[in-house]
């Protein structure tokens, strides 16, 4: 992932959801929540910050989301829930899995430099709500897109 | 760049504002996000929405209230209404007043975007749509005239090249064809606009009141004449003098005019000033004046004088292809008179309006419409809001000519309303004016007494 934002990638201990993000009539967790929780402790010398979880996530008016990221700002948040097999009854597929989460994270961070949804459908950036969605995009940025996480990733790390 | 989508969000809920808001951010879409209905409606203004989500259950107004506010000013915008509570009877009550769409909260993120998407499109389409109609319709316009008719556009265009200069235009047709809607967009093209346009119509007055009517008096020309009294040609000086069924006038008035088109200048009767005149004629007939010549009833001389420029109108029967259009600019004009909405006509009712000869030209289409908007209970007008005179579709008086059918009707008619004229002619869809002649022309009487003049 690190070759497409042309950035270095660093992994962090993992911390608890916080309680009140947890969504009790929906049995999910509100993923806006989430993104607080993690503004409050940003390493510094890090460019953005992305939160991995397996708990399912939602907003308010949304029945699920895959992820979330605040557009132009710093944190975003995937969730594996709904990228598994298993979630659609099928047979567990970790490298599909991981190929799902790859495009996931790229996805939500690439709202993170500013950028909204792709009309190509070969981008990472094209919009997606379903996992076929996810499967058929493509697993890099387009050449537009890529871009404007390279300006990014460039200034803001010299800056 | 193409112009990013506005949308507004309503909902009093803080959390609901704020996770709509930035997931349809992320989807490129411009947003704002309100409390209240109020709020919304002061922001309505502000910009080209071209979206409305409102949240039903609003403390305040409602959502269905504000899009009823909404519609009132934006008819064309779309809103969607969302709840959390969902009832088939809400659903029902927010799509018959208008909502384009229902979602119940939360929703379901491929469902929204979808369909957002979806209306976003189609938007664009109608809003292309309703430009392409516009440009269209202005090709197809001389001020209030309309037509695709190919020899109507080239009446048209001789109108706006005519109307730059001074020359005497005659306009002939049949009643109802529209001469005198002419006459006024030659004046109103011309670099006359801003004076008067005057209208004299010369069948309705006996020789000597045309006569006064046309020059004026001085006080004490006659009896009666108390006051100096200006005519109409004095009063359309520097405009246009639009003088209607000139085929109707007497050939002395018919020698007055002819002198006073050639010599420029005239007298008031009674008066020995001569008064200058630089007024535009335009005349208007009905009549065959080729044929009255023939019978020496109107002047060869002044057929010349007047006939500078000749503008035949044909009649609506010659060219049906403008019936629909007609149709439609009725339909909006008196949309806006009655404060009615009605947003169309049906199939079967344009053909029957296609069907029918029409005698009465536009102006009794007009008329018919006009009763059709009235009597419309839905927003379309629809068959059995159309009446037309019986004559135009019964087969048996096939075999007669139209003028015989048209002498019977117009019999009919008047029998039917004791011979009020202003309600004859209402029924049947002609003017005053038009009816006189057609008693005078068709030698009618009421039984034992001779027709009014």
């Amino acid at each position: 992932m690190g070759d497409s934002l042309m950035a270095t990638v660093r992994t962090l201990p993992s911390i608890p959801v916080p309680p009140d993000s947890f969504e009790a009539r929906r049995n999910q967790y509100y993923s806006t929540k989430i993104l607080k929780e993690m503004l409050g402790d940003v390493p510094p010398d890090t460019l953005r910050l992305l939160g991995v979880t397996d708990k399912d996530l939602c907003i308010p008016i949304l029945t699920y989301v895959f992820g979330e990221a605040q557009v132009g700002g710093t944190a975003a948040v995937v969730s594996i829930a709904r990228l598994r097999q298993e979630h659609y009854g099928l047979t567990p597929d970790l490298p599909m899995l991981l190929e799902r989460l790859r495009k996931e994270s790229l996805h939500e961070l690439g709202h993170t430099f500013g950028l909204f949804h792709c009309p190509s459908r070969d981008c990472v950036m094209h919009l997606s709500n379903t996992v076929v969605d996810v499967d058929t995009r493509g697993r890099d940025f387009c050449i537009g897109c890529q871009t404007v996480v390279a300006s990014k990733t460039g200034t803001e790390r010299r800056g | 760049m193409e112009k990013k989508v506005n949308i507004m969000v309503v909902d009093d809920e803080e959390i609901v504002r704020a996770s709509l808001t930035s997931w349809l951010e992320e989807d490129g879409y411009q947003v704002e996000a309100v409390e209240s209905g109020r709020k919304a409606l002061e922001r309505l203004p502000e910009r080209d929405w071209d979206l409305m989500l409102v949240d039903l259950k609003m403390p305040g107004m409602d959502g269905i209230q504000l899009m009823d506010e909404v519609h009132k000013t934006a008819p064309e915008m779309l809103v969607i209404i969302m709840t959390a509570y969902a009832t088939v009877d809400t659903a029902v009550k927010a799509m018959k007043k208008g909502a384009y769409d229902y979602f119940v909260k939360p929703f379901n993120p491929d469902d929204i975007s979808l369909t957002i998407r979806k209306i976003v499109d189609h938007h664009k389409l109608v809003q292309e749509n309703l430009f392409l109609r516009k440009e269209l319709k202005k090709q197809y316009k001389l001020r209030d005239m309309i037509s695709k008719n190919e020899k109507m556009l080239e009446i048209f265009d001789l109108a706006r090249t005519v109307a730059k200069s001074s020359s005497t235009v005659l306009i002939q047709g049949e009643s109802g064809t529209g001469k005198e809607l002419l006459a006024r967009a030659i004046h109103d093209e011309s670099p006359r606009m801003d004076a008067p346009f005057i209208s004299v119509s010369c069948a309705s007055l006996t020789e000597s009141l045309l006569e006064s009517e046309l020059f004026g008096h001085e006080k004490g020309a006659f009896t009666g004449a108390t006051v100096l009294n200006r005519g109409k040609l004095e009063l359309a000086q520097d405009g246009t003098l639009f003088l209607d069924e000139i085929g109707d006038i007497s050939l002395k008035l018919q020698m007055d005019l002819l002198r006073v088109l050639e010599q420029r200048e005239f007298r008031r009767v009674g008066g020995s000033e001569l008064i200058p005149i630089n007024s535009r004629i335009i005349a208007a007939t009905n009549r065959d004046l080729a044929a009255a010549i023939e019978e020496e009833r109107f002047r060869a001389d002044l057929y010349y004088r007047l006939n500078v420029i000749s503008i035949h109108i044909p009649p609506l029967r010659e060219r049906r292809e403008d019936i629909p259009l007609l149709v439609d600019h009725f339909i909006e004009k008196f949309n806006i008179e009655m404060g009615k909405e009605i947003r169309g006509i049906s199939e079967g009712a344009v053909r029957i309006l296609m069907s029918n000869d029409w005698p009465g030209n536009a102006r009794e289409l007009r008329n018919v419409i006009e009763r059709a908007v009235v009597v419309a209970k839905g927003n379309i007008v629809t068959e059995s809001d159309i009446s037309l005179p019986p004559t135009s579709s019964d087969a048996n008086h096939r075999t007669k000519s139209l003028e015989e059918i048209e002498m019977a009707h117009i019999r009919v008619v008047l029998n039917e309303n004791q011979w009020n004229i202003v309600r004859s002619a209402h029924a049947l869809g002609i003017d005053r004016v038009t009816l006189y002649n057609k008693i005078k022309k068709f030698g009618l009487k009421k039984e034992g007494v001779a027709p009014k003049e």
